[in-house]
């Protein structure tokens, strides 16, 4: 147990202080303040990976790291669709997922945000929209919201592409 | 070829047995050589293999490319053995009556694979002890066959609405006692889909079943007429986990079809990469798992060092999880002076914090109490699947082609092997720390002798039809790979064998008597790509 203290006060708080990158201190601060003013706090994200090559899940994990510690803004990701206000797509739409990506998707309470997270699910990036195995990029499925370029996204991007979806009008 | 350097070991055994086989002149390499066999003596090759103790890697199909004659359908069957190496097997499918013999009865890890012959190319595999579909999903149409040349694969697949309602078969149970948990496609956690059938007895499992396909995207079809450089980004993504294994697979097969050679300095630069991949996953992985038992604090410290790594990365390499960083024929990125001094000094720094974890959790008692024995696979359960990577490890299985083919640049290294017997998660997560260690070790040593010289040699497309085979062991073990030229250097066909497709079949074992809520940690140990095996 000493040990782990001894790690613990060693690494010290490593989330980045949000003074050190002026971007980031923006950003973070006005995504606190519109999950405040939206969703009370707290915005519950639910993901959905409808084909990906599995990349883009780790620069999701890595937003949840220590450095960028998502969560102190008040996002954080939920198991069920039942209560989650946002539901975040990667990877392209395969055929095989393609009801599951639905049903995910009627299962959730409005407003149904819908962030396509990754060039494939933009595009189906590398994979190619013309491809048997392919139903589509997320916008051909379901309405999207908004979307995340690269590949994969950074965790900042990540970030930023969620405040901007909070930041379009309502309705 | 010069036949003189080919490998003759298992050709003269299968001659022994009366088995006749003729070496293809338009396979590459000759120590890992293509043998055409008759159709009839398929099964019984597949016996003689399992009794020289050989293990198998894979089993594919591939219609004859556009520039022979098109209509001819293969089959191929790979075999490894620790000393004398991989051996390819191939035989022609009558296309009258397209049947091929079932060698699932030696290797039960084919049933799987030959379960993805028959839904892409139509093959009846006779005598499958499994026939359900396994990638094409029930709501398929029928007739659908992806990998022949007249289906087109260019075209959305739409489901038939006669098979919306059509269940997959899962084992069942007729006994009250035992309730079933359908678990999936859509998991809880931040992971990938796939769909796990419980049949349980109070707390404990009795049976898993895996059903998997859920992330199938068609890469072996849409990899089909790819430029070279185009299809090495495509393999980057088979498993994004593992980016730098899938391209080194990729462009060691093109580049041993094309008989061409990397500048030493690329080939290290290579391995510092897959060394990096595999210390960051494990360090990923070790986190995770702990987490998956309540013990956040090691999840906290692991996730901290991964993403070190992948800043460094994103400056050193243009990538933070390394994808695009090799180019057929080399590398994509030299490494200056300076750039080796940061990698050095990080990888010595994240070795000496993992070792202080190391010992934190090995002095923990509530997770120890979680891990040991926890999920054991055995070793002659391992060795009988043919599992690879640190799951084989942990198991008493050890096939690393670091040390059997020992490719550049580890033939100038000396590489450890890790060997446990207990089979268990804790196993798994020691070997895991074991290899953090040793990499380090090897990526010091490769940054502190890294040649000068170019990183990049030149590409010269093979001929048509000319194939070649490599295998790469990843971070989660060995990677297969079997690519054929067509026309204008373009991709004919490339069959892609990821570890998990292997070591899936481990979990379903380990999880038996398992109680239901170890599962996430078992899984988790194991961590087996969806992507990589859905392809
Ligand atoms: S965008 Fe890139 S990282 Fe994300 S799923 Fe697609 S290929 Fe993988």
């Amino acid at each position: 147990m000493l040990r782990i203290l001894h790690q613990i006060m060693k690494v010290g708080t490593i989330t980045e202080p949000l003074a050190r990158n002026q971007d980031f201190e923006v950003l973070g601060e006005q995504l606190k303040s519109t999950v405040k003013k939206r969703f009370q706090g707290s915005l519950a994200i639910r993901l959905v990976d409808a084909g990906s090559c599995n990349g883009c899940e780790l620069e999701i994990h890595a937003a949840n790291n220590a450095y960028y510690d998502i969560e102190r803004f008040g996002v954080h990701f939920t198991a069920s669709p039942r209560f989650a206000d946002m539901l975040l797509v990667t990877g392209p739409v395969s055929i095989n997922m393609k009801t599951a990506l639905e049903m995910t998707y009627d299962a959730m309470p409005a407003p149904k945000l819908v962030v396509a997270m990754g060039d494939c699910a933009i595009n189906c990036g590398i994979f190619g929209q013309d491809n048997y195995a392919i139903a589509g990029s997320v916008s051909d499925i379901i309405p999207v919201d908004t979307i995340i370029h690269g590949c994969p996204p950074s965790p900042t991007a990540l970030i930023q592409g969620i405040l901007s979806t909070l930041n379009q009008p309502e309705g | 070829m010069t036949t003189g350097l080919s490998n003759t070991w298992f050709a003269e055994r299968l001659g022994d047995h009366g088995i006749h086989s003729q070496y293809l002149e338009d396979h590459h390499p000759a120590h890992m050589p293509c043998l055409e066999i008759r159709r009839l003596d398929w099964a019984h090759a597949a016996e003689e293999a399992k009794r020289l103790e050989m293990r198998l890697v894979g089993v594919w199909a591939a219609q004859a490319g556009y520039h022979d004659d098109q209509k001819q359908l293969y089959t191929y069957m790979a075999f490894a053995h620790p000393e004398h190496r991989h051996v390819i097997l191939r035989t022609t499918v009558n296309i009258e009556k397209l049947e091929i013999p079932s060698i699932s009865s030696h290797y039960i890890s084919a049933c799987r694979m030959e379960r993805h012959i028959q839904d892409m190319f139509g093959i009846t595999i006779q005598n499958i002890p499994d026939t359900r579909l396994w990638l094409k999903h029930e709501h398929w149409p029928e007739d659908a066959t992806p990998l022949m040349h007249d289906f087109d694969g260019k075209i959305s697949l739409s489901s038939d609405p006669n098979r919306a309602d059509i269940d997959y078969d899962y084992v069942p149970c007729d006994s009250e006692s035992v309730y079933e948990i359908p678990v999936g496609p859509v998991h809880a956690g931040i992971i990938e889909p796939g769909h796990f059938r419980f049949l349980a007895v109070g707390e404990k499992i009795l049976n898993m079943e895996e059903r998997l396909g859920y992330v199938h995207k068609g890469i072996e079809k849409t990899m089909q007429g790819r430029k070279v450089d185009n299809g090495l980004k495509l393999a980057g993504r088979v498993s994004g986990d593992s980016t730098v294994g899938h391209s080194w697979a990729f462009a060691q097969a093109c580049e041993y079809a094309a008989n061409i050679s990397i500048p030493k300095r690329a080939s290290y630069i290579r391995g510092i990469l897959c060394e990096r991949e595999r210390i960051a996953n494990h360090i990923g992985d070790i986190g995770a798992i702990c987490n998956d038992a309540a013990f956040a604090f090691m999840h906290v410290q692991c996730s901290r060092l991964r993403e070190d790594m992948a800043r460094l990365h994103a400056q050193a390499f243009g990538h933070r999880l390394l994808m695009d960083t090799l180019k057929i024929g080399g590398v994509a990125y030299d490494l200056s002076a300076e750039t080796c001094q940061q990698l050095i000094q990080q990888t010595r720094h994240i070795a000496a914090e993992v070792e202080r974890l190391r010992d934190i959790y090995a002095d923990t008692p509530s997770i120890q109490q979680r891990v040991i024995g926890a999920g054991t696979v055995n070793v002659n359960d391992a060795k009988d699947i043919g599992l690879l990577g640190y799951v084989g490890r942990a198991s008493g299985h050890y096939p690393d082609e670091r040390i059997e083919e020992a490719y550049a640049p580890y033939d100038d290294l000396d590489i450890p092997m890790p060997q446990g017997k207990l089979g268990g998660v804790s196993t798994r997560v020691w070997v895991r720390f074991e290899e953090i260690a040793n990499a380090s070790r090897m990526i010091i040593q490769l940054l502190e002798t890294l040649p000068e010289g170019d990183i990049q040699s030149e590409w010269k497309a093979p001929q048509a039809g000319v194939s070649g085979f490599t295998a790469i062991e990843s971070w989660r073990g060995e990677i297969a790979a079997w690519v054929r030229f067509g026309k204008d250097g373009l991709i004919d066909r490339y069959f892609v064998r990821d570890p998990s497709t292997i070591n899936w079949l481990g979990l379903e074992l380990a999880v038996r008597t398992v109680p239901v809520p170890d599962f996430p940690l078992v899984n988790k140990s194991f961590n087996c790509s969806y992507a990589g095996n859905d392809l």
